[in-house]
């Protein structure tokens, strides 16, 4: 009889646990959880689970470059910037490197910027190379590992190979010296010399105030049912098109550009982020590098990402399943684009929009100042946490040397 | 590479030209340079003319051709002149893909492979042809399925944002025949017909049921209840006012004996409704008030009506009057804006179809919604707000409005942010009443007289009421140009001139577009 009794309070508890989870699960906003290849990770706290040390480089490193031209504080690659402060004031950081799990080196390499804006990244292997010189010299958790428990953020085109035309950047391919070292880089293709095995892939930079600032109302109906803006023959560069994008964006174009329900266009209107909420779609196309901007606008405003770059790797692909919440498209299915995206079926449509509105979702692709739980800044952590503990391997034996300085191309060895 | 006999002879021609002034420069100078350098230099300046006559790309091809050993991966695209395109006109989902290059230049398509390091990606650096299906044009079907996922997505967004638990709207309009009925009923219909929530409408008709009027609300596939008033709808203004107050008071009376629920507003049938109207009224409890904005006009614009409008602007008011709640800084119901006719006395039409401006009431019906509770003879929960109804029959003074019926005014719920939202627009246009019009405007027998338009002349008088109707044969259509993609398509058709509008006019004449070629 007792035991009827204790499993019959059992039932009772039961079904108000479930009845008031469900109850929650009614008031919340319709959204689904999202787990990646690694779980259920995005709202990890990397506090407690890692300790970073950070080299003090002298400030023609990092405040002198940024003092010469503050414009980096806004362009997409101000990631790195934002990442030396975000560590700066973190609570994963310890001033003891013994009991460090991860060095990070503050070196912005992608500042020296054109008068119109764009990064050169000529001297970035020269400055780079000059702070892994000092770095090693002054302390020795370099030379105990060659880097291979440091990390670098390189967000330029291809990353660590610093150059923006692919050809040229594969033919450099990373940097030597980083070699060992985890990157933390914008760049992601499959299969490509710029982007090492363990390297962790993240947005670029989009200014989370400017977003905010051009949200509309959610209950605005969304009308558009494709939206692009952006060039698709860059004819500064590429006039006949065809290897600007691959020819991807030419073909969008070129098939598209009569059809009522892509609205599609160069003109950058005042209105972009606005028109972006009023649409189910966003194109997000490869440009001369396969990752834009346009990816983290499209996750802000809760519009379903069209990916059209072959073997991209976008951010934090092992803690988003891009795969259920993007479109990806082949580069060579660009013609049949209208017919592959009326024929996703509604559920499938109405499934990425819950996962797109996913707070936790929008919150990993902003690097917000100050630092918010869940940001791209926590994810960056919870990916360095993931690839702990380091294997016995990394450690070298006293005198054993891996990396070769000399190599690379002859200008790099020059001292900056 | 195909090349066209004219630009092969002129090629030729200015080679010709150029070897012939070759020899000329070397034998004057001759001691200064050798034959290889001379042969260097008409190679460059063949290359060079190469390429200013074809092109950057074919002259480095020609090199490509003549001087690279390393082993390229080079493929020409097949190239496909206009006339084939235009042939192959199947869209067919799985089309042959067809490397090809926009406008129609002649130029080849090389990829280069990069020094292959990575051999299992697929991705390869170098041109590559922009893709380019046969038929590049929307196809319908997909459109319609595009079509149905935006509903679909809109619909969703609605259920998770807009208003929870929508109630369904009972709209009352009360109408009769004639001229203008079905441009008005029309308007309604189409604003009806977009609300997103369930709707009942409750047409009353002066004078009876009648098929004109059933055949128009046969087309919108709403949920209709179409009664009939035993009384003639009477010639002057004020007599319609009063007409049209005991219509709706009848269409309560059906709401309360049939007990449905909803919220009841009041659709005139010559007003203009927004959507935003349909979504604010939901938020009303009890009774609530919307700002109505007035547009008196006067079809003819003489010179007193003008003077009184300037008159108008040059005060604090603004130029297009309002009827609402009004409120204070707490948004707190403190009075009503109400219309002012006090500039218009003695100016105002009496009679339907004057040419003169028609006033509305002090608070028209149009600006108030009612929760339909109230009118149920035992609800729970109901406020004691509105007297029976059944105690109004007989009653021989005008009620003016709804705030008539409420025993209590202070309880009405101001919406539209506390009035400042214009919701919906008062307008009152009617033809004379002896205006003749075909009946369902539907023309048959086939008209008799038939005048080509160059030779009808305009009369600047509107005639007497004459028995056959003139049709103009003139109307002209002409499609609207596909505007570029970058501009907002605008159509060139204009809109009716403002002039046939005279209400004087009493034969009918059917629209004229006007040409702007004439």
């Amino acid at each position: 009889m007792n035991g009827w009794r204790w499993g019959f309070l059992l039932l009772v508890y039961a079904a108000l646990v479930l009845k008031t989870g469900a109850v929650e699960h009614g008031r919340t906003q319709p959204t689904e959880r999202i787990s990646g290849s690694a779980g259920d990770v995005l709202e990890d706290n990397p506090v407690g689970r890692l300790k970073v040390f950070v080299y003090e480089l002298p400030s023609k490193y990092n405040k002198k470059i940024l003092q010469k031209d503050p414009r980096c504080l806004n362009h997409m690659f101000a990631a790195e910037i934002y990442m030396h402060r975000f560590l700066l004031s973190s609570p994963v950081r310890t001033l003891n490197p013994e009991e460090a799990d991860w060095f990070y080196t503050p070196v912005y390499t992608t500042c020296d910027l054109t008068p119109n804006g764009l990064p050169l990244p000529f001297k970035s292997p020269r400055m780079m190379r000059s702070a892994i010189q000092l770095i090693s010299s002054n302390w020795p958790y370099w030379n105990r590992t060659e880097g291979a428990d440091h990390f670098f953020v390189v967000p330029h085109d291809f990353g660590a190979c610093f150059h923006y035309q692919e050809e040229k950047a594969i033919e450099r391919g990373i940097l030597p010296l980083l070699q060992r070292a985890t990157l933390v880089q914008t760049f992601g293709q499959r299969n490509h010399v710029c982007l090492n095995e363990g390297s962790i892939t993240i947005p670029p930079y989009a200014p989370p105030q400017k977003m905010q600032t051009h949200l509309i109302p959610e209950k605005t109906p969304r009308s558009i049912f494709v939206y692009f803006r952006g060039l698709f023959y860059d004819v500064g560069n590429d006039p006949e098109g065809g290897y600007y994008a691959r020819g991807a964006r030419a073909a969008v174009w070129e098939n598209f550009k009569d059809n009522p329900l892509f609205d599609i266009s160069t003109e950058h209107p005042t209105t972009y982020y606005e028109d972006m909420q009023r649409a189910v779609f966003c194109l997000c196309p490869l440009g001369w590098a396969p990752w834009s901007p346009r990816l983290v606008e499209a996750v802000i405003f809760g519009c379903i990402p069209v990916i059209i770059a072959d073997d991209i790797v976008l951010p934090f692909a092992d803690a988003i399943p891009w795969e259920e919440i993007g479109v990806f498209l082949d580069e060579k299915d660009v013609p049949n684009l209208d017919t592959i995206l009326t024929s996703i079926p509604l559920d499938v449509i109405l499934r990425k929009q819950r996962l797109l509105a996913n707070p936790s979702m929008k919150q990993a692709m902003l690097f917000p100042q100050p630092a918010q739980p869940g940001d791209a800044f926590h994810q960056v952590l919870n990916g360095l946490a993931r690839k702990l503990p380091h294997e016995k391997s990394i450690y070298l034996k006293p005198g054993e040397k891996i990396l070769n300085w000399t190599a690379g191309p002859v200008g790099d060895l020059k001292p900056w | 590479m195909k090349l066209s006999a004219l630009q092969q002879s002129y090629m030729n021609r200015r080679n010709n030209s150029f070897r012939g002034s070759a020899p000329l420069d070397s034998s004057s100078d001759g001691s200064i340079k050798s034959p290889s350098a001379i042969f260097w230099l008409i190679l460059h300046g063949l290359c060079c003319l190469i390429s200013l006559v074809l092109g950057y790309r074919f002259s480095r091809l020609v090199f490509f051709f003549l001087f690279s050993t390393s082993a390229t991966n080079l493929y020409t695209s097949p190239f496909r002149s206009a006339t084939d395109l235009s042939q192959t006109l199947n869209f067919h989902p799985n089309p042959v893909v067809n490397p090809e290059l926009p406008f129609n230049r002649t130029a080849a398509t090389t990829t280069t492979t990069a020094a292959a390091t990575t051999s299992s990606s697929r991705v390869v650096v170098g041109r590559h042809g922009i893709r380019i299906r046969p038929w590049p044009h929307p196809n319908p079907d997909e459109v319609m399925k595009a079509h149905r996922i935006i509903e679909r997505v809109q619909m969703e967004q609605r259920l998770q944002f807009g208003v929870k638990n929508p109630k369904t709207v009972i709209a009352v309009t009360p109408t009769y025949v004639r001229t203008f009925q079905t441009l008005h009923l029309t308007g309604v219909m189409h604003s009806l017909m977009l609300v997103p929530y369930d709707l009942v409408w409750i047409v009353v008709e002066a004078g009876g049921v009648t098929n004109e009027t059933s055949s128009v609300l046969a087309k919108s596939g709403l949920r209709i209840i179409h009664v009939g008033f035993d009384k003639r709808m009477p010639n002057s203004w004020e007599g319609r006012h009063r007409l049209e107050t005991k219509m709706r008071l009848h269409a309560l009376r059906i709401v309360k004996e049939e007990k449905m629920d909803g919220i009841v507003m009041f659709a005139d049938d010559s007003n203009m409704h927004s959507s935003e109207l349909f979504d604010e009224i939901q938020n009303v409890k009890w009774v609530g008030a919307v700002s109505v904005g007035i547009l008196a006009h006067s079809s003819g614009t003489d010179e007193s009506s003008v003077s009184v409008i300037e008159k108008r602007e040059e005060g604090e008011n603004p130029s297009m009057p309002v009827q609402g709640p009004a409120c204070n800084a707490s948004n707190q119901l403190v009075g009503w804006h109400t219309f002012n006719s006090i500039p218009y006395a003695g100016k105002s039409a009496t009679y339907i179809g004057d040419r003169a401006i028609v006033l509305p009431r002090k608070l028209e019906w149009a600006g108030f919604v009612l929760n339909s509770r109230l009118f149920w003879k035992d609800a729970e929960e109901k406020p004691e707000l509105v007297k029976d109804l059944d105690s109004l029959d007989g009653v021989d003074e005008d009620i003016e409005s709804p705030l008539s019926l409420l025993k209590d005014i202070s309880v009405v719920e101001p919406l539209g942010s506390c009035g400042r939202q214009v919701l919906l627009w008062w307008l009152r246009v009617e033809a004379r009443a002896d205006s003749k019009f075909p009946s369902g405007w539907i023309v048959d027998p086939p008209l008799e007289i038939t005048v080509p338009s160059k030779r009808t002349p305009w009369p600047d008088a509107p005639p007497e009421l004459p028995s056959n109707e003139k049709v103009v044969v003139g109307v002209q259509e002409h499609t609207v140009k596909h505007s570029p993609k970058t501009r907002t398509p605008r159509s060139k058709r204009s809109s009716r001139s403002k002039r046939k509008h005279d209400t004087k006019i009493v034969d009918t004449q059917l629209p004229v577009r006007h040409s702007e070629q004439n």
